[in-house]
C-alpha cells in the first residue's frame, strides 16, 4: 500500500499531542467551572455582578471590575473566575506545543522550508500569546 | 425549530415587557438572575452542535452572529467565546483527522502560517473599531456566508494536472484510503499562490469577528488549490486550531475571555456535535443546511440592523 495513505511521524506526534492536550484542558476547564459557578472558590467579581459587565464593552470591565489585561491574571489565580484561566491556557497553548515537537524533526529530516515555516508559527503564536503587541479594546 | 425557539426565548428574555424592564437595572439587560444565562447558553449551544454538524458548517459561524444577537452579552465577549468555542472543536477534531491522513500537516502549516498571522491583525482591529461597525460588517459577512453556502459547489476529487513549483516545494501532497471504495486517493494541489494569498484575508475576518473560518478554508482548498474535499474539510477543521489560537490569545489578553460565557458555550457546542454527529445518518442534511443559509441570513439581518441602530 502506498506509504503516503499513512500519517507521517511529525504528523502522528502532532496527534498524540492534541489528544492528550486536549482532553486534559477541557477536563480541567470544567473542575474550575464548577469551582467557580458553586462559590467554592470566590471570585475577584462576584457572580451577581456580571451581567453589569458582561452587556457592555470590555473596556468598562477591565476598568470597573480592576480586571488586569495580558497575563496579569496569573496574580489572581486564587479567584474561582479567574481560575478558570488554566484550562483556556492550556487549551490556546497546545498548538506551540505540537510545534515545538514536530520542529526537530523537522530539522532531522533535512526539511528545511517546513522547519521554517513551523519555526515562524511558533514565534507568530508567542507573539500573541505574549500580549506585547498594541492594545486595542475600546 | 428547536433553535428557532431558543433564539425567540433569549431575545424575549432580553427585551422583557416595558414595566419589568424598568424596574430592572438597565445596566444588565436581561431580567433574569445571573445563572440562567450560562444555562440558557448552554442549551442554545447544545442545539447548535447538533445543528452544525448535521449542516457541515462549524460552530463558530453560528455562534458569534446568533449569541450577540439574541443575548445579553457584548460583542467583544461573544467574539472571545466564538473562537474559544471554535479553537476547543478545532483540537478535539483535530488528533482523528491527522492520524487518518484527512488533515494534511504539510498543507496545514504554510497556510496556518499566514492565516494565523493575520488573524492577530484581525482581532486587533475588532478591537479597536467601534462595536456598531463591527456588527455591520458582521452582518455582511455572515450574509455573503450563507450566499457562498448557498451557491459553493464543492468537488470531491478536483483534477490537478500538474503541481505548480509553490506546492511541490513546500511538498504539498498525500494521500488517504477512502473506505467506502477501498480506494487510495492519491492529491497535490496547484494555484498555491493564490490560494495562499486568499489566507490572509480569511485570516483577519476570523480574528476580526471570532469567527471560526471553515466557510472559506474548505473552497479555498478545495475549489482554488485542488485538494479533494475529505482533504479540505479535514484540513480546514485542523486548520482552525491554529488560526484561531493566535486570535484567542489576542482576545484573552485584552480580557475579552468571560469564563461564564466561554465555558458553557464550548461543552454545549462539543456536547452537540457529539449527537449530531450520532444523528446525522438518519437527518436530512439537505433540509438542514437549507435551514442554516436561513438562519444566517437572518442572523447576518439581526447583526446589520443593530449595527445600523434598528
Amino acid at each position: 500500500m502506498n506509504k503516503q495513505v499513512f500519517a507521517s511521524k511529525e504528523q502522528t506526534a502532532y496527534a498524540d499531542i492534541l489528544f492528550y492536550g486536549c482532553w486534559v484542558g477541557l477536563a480541567l476547564m470544567l473542575i474550575t467551572y464548577f469551582l467557580y459557578v458553586s462559590g467554592m472558590i470566590t471570585p475577584h467579581i462576584p457572580l451577581e455582578d456580571m451581567p453589569k459587565y458582561w452587556s457592555q464593552p470590555v473596556g468598562v470591565y477591565l476598568k470597573e471590575g480592576q480586571v488586569p489585561t495580558g497575563w496579569g491574571w496569573i496574580s489572581l489565580l486564587s479567584r474561582g473566575d479567574f481560575l478558570n484561566f488554566l484550562g483556556v491556557v492550556l487549551l490556546a497553548g497546545l498548538s506551540i506545543i505540537c510545534y515545538l515537537r514536530i520542529i526537530p524533526s523537522f530539522l532531522r529530516n533535512k526539511d528545511i522550508v517546513m522547519f521554517f515555516v513551523a519555526a515562524l508559527e511558533v514565534l507568530v503564536l508567542l507573539l500573541a500569546a505574549s500580549g506585547i503587541v498594541g492594545s486595542g479594546a475600546h | 425549530m428547536a433553535l428557532l425557539l431558543c433564539c425567540l426565548a433569549a431575545y424575549a428574555a432580553v427585551t422583557p415587557s416595558p414595566e419589568i424592564a424598568e424596574s430592572m437595572a438597565v445596566a444588565t439587560g436581561s431580567s433574569l438572575p445571573w445563572w440562567a444565562w450560562p444555562i440558557i447558553l448552554l442549551v442554545f449551544c447544545f442545539i447548535l452542535g447538533i445543528i452544525a454538524v448535521m449542516a457541515g458548517v462549524g460552530g463558530g459561524v453560528l455562534f458569534v452572529p446568533l449569541v450577540s444577537g439574541f443575548f445579553p452579552f457584548h460583542i467583544d465577549f461573544v467574539r472571545g467565546a466564538g473562537l474559544l468555542v471554535a479553537l476547543a472543536g478545532a483540537l478535539a477534531a483535530g488528533p482523528g483527522l491527522l492520524k487518518r491522513n484527512l488533515a494534511s500537516l504539510r498543507l496545514a502549516l504554510p497556510v496556518a502560517l499566514i492565516a494565523s498571522s493575520c488573524a492577530i491583525v484581525g482581532a486587533y482591529l475588532g478591537l479597536a473599531l467601534p462595536p456598531d461597525v463591527v456588527q455591520i460588517c458582521l452582518g455582511c459577512t455572515i450574509m455573503g456566508i450563507a450566499i457562498l453556502l448557498l451557491l459553493s459547489k464543492n468537488v470531491d476529487k478536483p483534477t490537478v494536472m500538474r503541481q505548480d513549483a509553490l506546492g511541490m516545494a513546500l511538498g504539498i501532497q498525500g494521500a488517504y484510503l477512502e473506505p467506502s471504495s477501498g480506494e487510495v486517493v492519491e492529491w497535490k494541489t496547484h494555484r498555491t499562490l493564490p490560494g495562499l494569498l486568499l489566507f490572509i484575508l480569511i485570516g483577519i475576518m476570523a480574528g476580526m469577528f471570532g469567527l471560526g473560518a471553515g466557510w472559506a478554508n474548505v473552497p479555498v482548498l478545495n475549489l482554488l488549490m485542488g485538494a479533494p474535499l475529505k482533504v479540505a474539510v479535514g484540513t480546514s477543521k485542523f486548520l482552525l486550531s491554529i488560526t484561531d489560537t493566535s486570535a484567542a490569545w489576542v482576545y484573552m489578553n485584552q480580557g475579552c475571555v468571560l469564563p461564564l460565557i466561554a465555558v458553557p458555550s464550548i461543552v454545549g457546542l462539543m456536547g452537540g456535535s457529539f449527537v449530531g454527529v450520532r444523528l446525522l445518518a438518519k437527518a436530512k442534511p439537505k433540509f438542514i443546511r437549507t435551514m442554516v443559509i436561513a438562519v444566517l441570513l437572518f442572523a447576518g439581518a439581526k447583526a446589520l440592523s443593530k449595527g445600523l441602530g434598528f
